[in-house]
């Protein structure tokens, strides 16, 4: 008979240990990357300069890691006229609906950080409006007029978004007829397009008007132009950011990132085929190797879509952002499940 | 300026406007400024928001006061053209143009044509990297980061063109009375023709970018509109009062200065009055600045840059108003002159004091966003509004 410490540390706690430490590790990295590749260099580029060339000796690729080097060794400032312990907590828990959304994204056929859930889809959908309370508690704690106005606009931004943004999923749930995000990634790999197998069947063949809606919400959940009102730096200065210094708002920045590389793993699973790749067999060993690779390529993919957009287009205003999800996005997702509904019945 | 009948439902309007903003009925008051992003320095706005929307402002002006028409009295002529190119410090050469002409004017000199027409062609340069500017910044203001780069790269070459004619990028100080400090470097013109080329460019990608775009048209169509006759009697000049479709400009309607007349151009307008309208109008005038540097160019006359001035200038006795067409307005000087080296007393006007004048009537009941895309469409520059 094991003892009891063998169990925990040869068993499950070294299991979520090592689970944890690759979350705590995949995030940072994955709002390293994008930060790095879109924020500085494919912005720069779009703007005819060359963003940041010195740091590191290859086109400033260590510029964020010293800004977040340079952000903890930064003094942590309070508003004397905060509330200490949520504007402490804020920026943890917009981070934290970061972790969360993550841990289900599968990276391979037996690579899932953490559960293979059965209700993956809609548990990451559920668990990506935490972040909302911590903008919600951001901008209340920081005793700021612009924080205050900037996080009740996230707040209604966020809600109203989180309709379109499940219902676009719809689609996908109808047709691939399961919500776990493993079992919709072999559909989508062991899927035929007429008869023919050779791609599989990428959902964003037949739901592309769910990846449109998705990609839309997505930006406006992700709060970034043309959907960034909260944190509206011409107007509000940063939203509920604004009172922000040191490592929490380094979180922040994390948390932005992050959840945009998550979001982008959302949708390559969603609409893209996930992991899985043309002419390799979905069970084969090597998937557990290749797959995260390929995943991570579908992942930029998606997120250069994001950030072209993020980069082009001037923000909506408050009112016009409403009557866009209400009036346009709402009944069109509305409309894409009816179809897709019938058509699955119909074949 | 034409004449118009104001309605007196307008005049109510007006007493409106002043609200004052300290009557205290719940409803948050939210202090835009001196430092905020959207003020382009130090523009203070007391705002009554009633959620997002305002009910009631107040501009709050001089904190970059600097006394420029008391500090005259004590400069002789020559010096002052150096404080005066920091009024509106983005087209400075501009605003040395109408003080050197009243100088002349009561001194009864003029300055050689080679020297009217390179303080057209630079006037104009000075026009051009204004409203370039503002169109990138028009878009960065209402939340697209890439055009404003796109501006700043494209004013570059018109700074260039500026800087190698003058030696200085903002600050030229390059007038004299009588003419100008020097003439052209040789290639000038060669390199300002490229460079009024690629600003025509430019141009197009503007429209293509800023104009045609169904976001920035959603935010700035309908958005702070100012009528015409409400706007004149306000003080609004310039491109503002063009946008709301009044078709006057003090290059081609007021007293003849400079070499207007003998270029072929055309005076924009725009019926809304809106903020779009601003922008359009004041991208159209860009191209239009373009087209005439390019005419300048070909008919530049040869000759000398400066004529017979005494060594130490004194001005005869006398008054004069001169009023010129300005990137962001009219801009004039009253000076009086008792026959001294320096003047008397000038009085100075700017534009965007009077443009700015008007921006709590045009506030009244938009939302928050709205306010900075009325802001930038008025396009000011505090040092114009506090002298």
């Amino acid at each position: 008979m094991r003892s009891l410490a063998v169990d925990i540390w040869g068993g499950w706690a070294t299991t979520l240990g090592i689970k944890t430490l690759i979350v705590m590790g995949l995030i940072p990295v994955g709002a390293l990357v994008l930060g790095y590749t879109f924020l500085l260099k494919m912005m720069s580029h779009m703007q005819s300069r060359l963003g940041p060339m010195d740091p590191g000796g290859f086109h400033g690729w260590y510029q964020l890691i010293g800004d977040g080097i340079k952000f903890i060794q930064k003094e942590d400032i309070i508003p004397e006229g905060a509330d200490k312990r949520v504007f402490k907590m804020a920026p943890a828990i917009v981070v934290l609906s970061t972790f969360l959304m993550f841990v289900v994204l599968p990276g391979g056929p037996d690579f899932v950080v953490a559960k293979d859930l059965d209700v993956g889809v809609f548990y990451a959908l559920a668990v990506s409006s935490l972040s909302v309370i911590g903008v919600l508690m951001a901008g209340w704690a920081s005793s700021n007029k612009y924080a205050l106005l900037g996080s009740l606009r996230a707040a209604a931004q966020l809600i109203a978004y989180e309709l379109p943004l499940v219902l676009a999923v719809i689609g996908v749930v109808i047709q691939a007829g399961t919500m776990n995000l493993q079992d919709i990634v072999r559909f989508q790999a062991s899927g035929e397009i007429f008869g023919w197998d050779g791609l599989g069947l990428p959902l964003i063949l037949t739901q592309i008007v769910g990846f449109g809606l998705f990609m839309i919400a997505a930006q406006a959940e992700l709060s970034q132009p043309p959907f960034d009102m909260p944190v509206a730096e011409s107007e509000l200065v940063a939203g509920y950011m604004v009172e922000y210094t040191g490592f929490r708002f380094l979180f922040f920045f994390i948390g932005e990132f992050g959840t945009a590389f998550v979001y982008a793993g959302l949708a390559a699973t969603l609409f893209l085929g996930g992991w899985s790749v043309p002419f390799i067999d979905v069970d084969a060993d090597i998937m557990n190797v290749v797959g995260p690779l390929v995943l991570f390529a579908k992942i930029m993919l998606v997120a250069f879509l994001m950030f072209w957009a993020r980069f082009t287009y001037p923000r909506f205003r408050e009112d016009q952002l409403q009557s866009l999800a209400w009036k346009w996005l709402i009944p069109i997702a509305l409309a894409n499940i009816l179809v897709t509904g019938a058509l699955k019945v119909a074949f | 300026m034409p004449k118009f009948e104001v309605d007196p439902a307008v005049h109510r309007g007006l007493a409106d406007a002043r609200l004052n903003v300290e009557i205290d009925n719940g409803d948050m008051i939210l202090n835009l400024g001196p430092q905020h992003p959207a003020t382009h320095g130090t523009l203070r706005l007391v705002v009554r928001l009633d959620g997002e929307r305002v009910v009631a402002s107040d501009v709050v002006i001089g904190y970059m006061h600097r006394g420029y028409e008391k500090l005259t009295e004590y400069r002789t002529y020559p010096q002052i053209t150096t404080l005066i190119n920091r009024i509106d410090w983005l087209s400075s050469f501009a605003n040395e143009v109408p003080f050197v002409h009243a100088a002349e004017q009561l001194m009864g000199i003029e300055a050689p044509p080679r020297a009217e027409y390179i303080r057209t062609a630079l006037t104009e340069l000075s026009r051009i990297a204004t409203f370039l500017l503002f169109l990138g910044e028009m878009g960065l203001q209402v939340g697209a980061i890439t055009p404003a780069f796109y501006g700043f790269r494209d004013r570059e070459y018109v700074l260039n063109a500026i800087e190698s004619a003058t030696g200085g990028r903002f600050h030229p100080n390059f007038n004299r009375i009588g003419g100008l400090k020097d003439d052209l470097p040789w290639g000038w013109i060669a390199e300002t023709r490229e460079s009024m080329r690629k600003v025509l460019k430019s141009c197009d990608e503007f429209e293509d970018l800023v104009v045609s775009n169904p976001i920035f048209q959603k935010r700035t169509r309908g958005i702070g509109i100012i009528p015409a006759e409400l706007g004149a009697s306000y003080g609004v000049s310039g491109s503002n009062l063009r946008a709301s479709g009044v078709d006057w400009d003090l290059r081609r309607d007021g007293k003849p200065y400079l070499v207007y007349n003998d270029l072929d151009w055309k005076v924009w307008t725009h019926s809304d009055g809106d903020s779009f309208a601003r922008y359009w109008v004041r991208l159209q005038e860009t191209r239009e600045s373009a087209r005439m540097v390019l005419q300048l160019l070909d008919v530049m006359p040869s000759g000398p840059v400066m004529t017979k001035v005494p060594k130490i200038i004194k001005v005869p006795e006398g008054e004069v108003w001169v009023n010129t067409e300005n990137p962001l307005g009219e801009m004039g000087y009253y000076v009086i002159s008792k026959g001294a080296t320096g003047p008397f007393r000038v009085k100075i006007r700017t534009a965007s004091l009077s443009n700015v004048s008007i921006a709590p009537w045009l506030l009244r009941g938009v939302y928050l966003p709205d306010i900075i895309t009325v802001l930038a469409s008025l396009y000011f520059i505090l040092g114009d509004i506090d002298k």
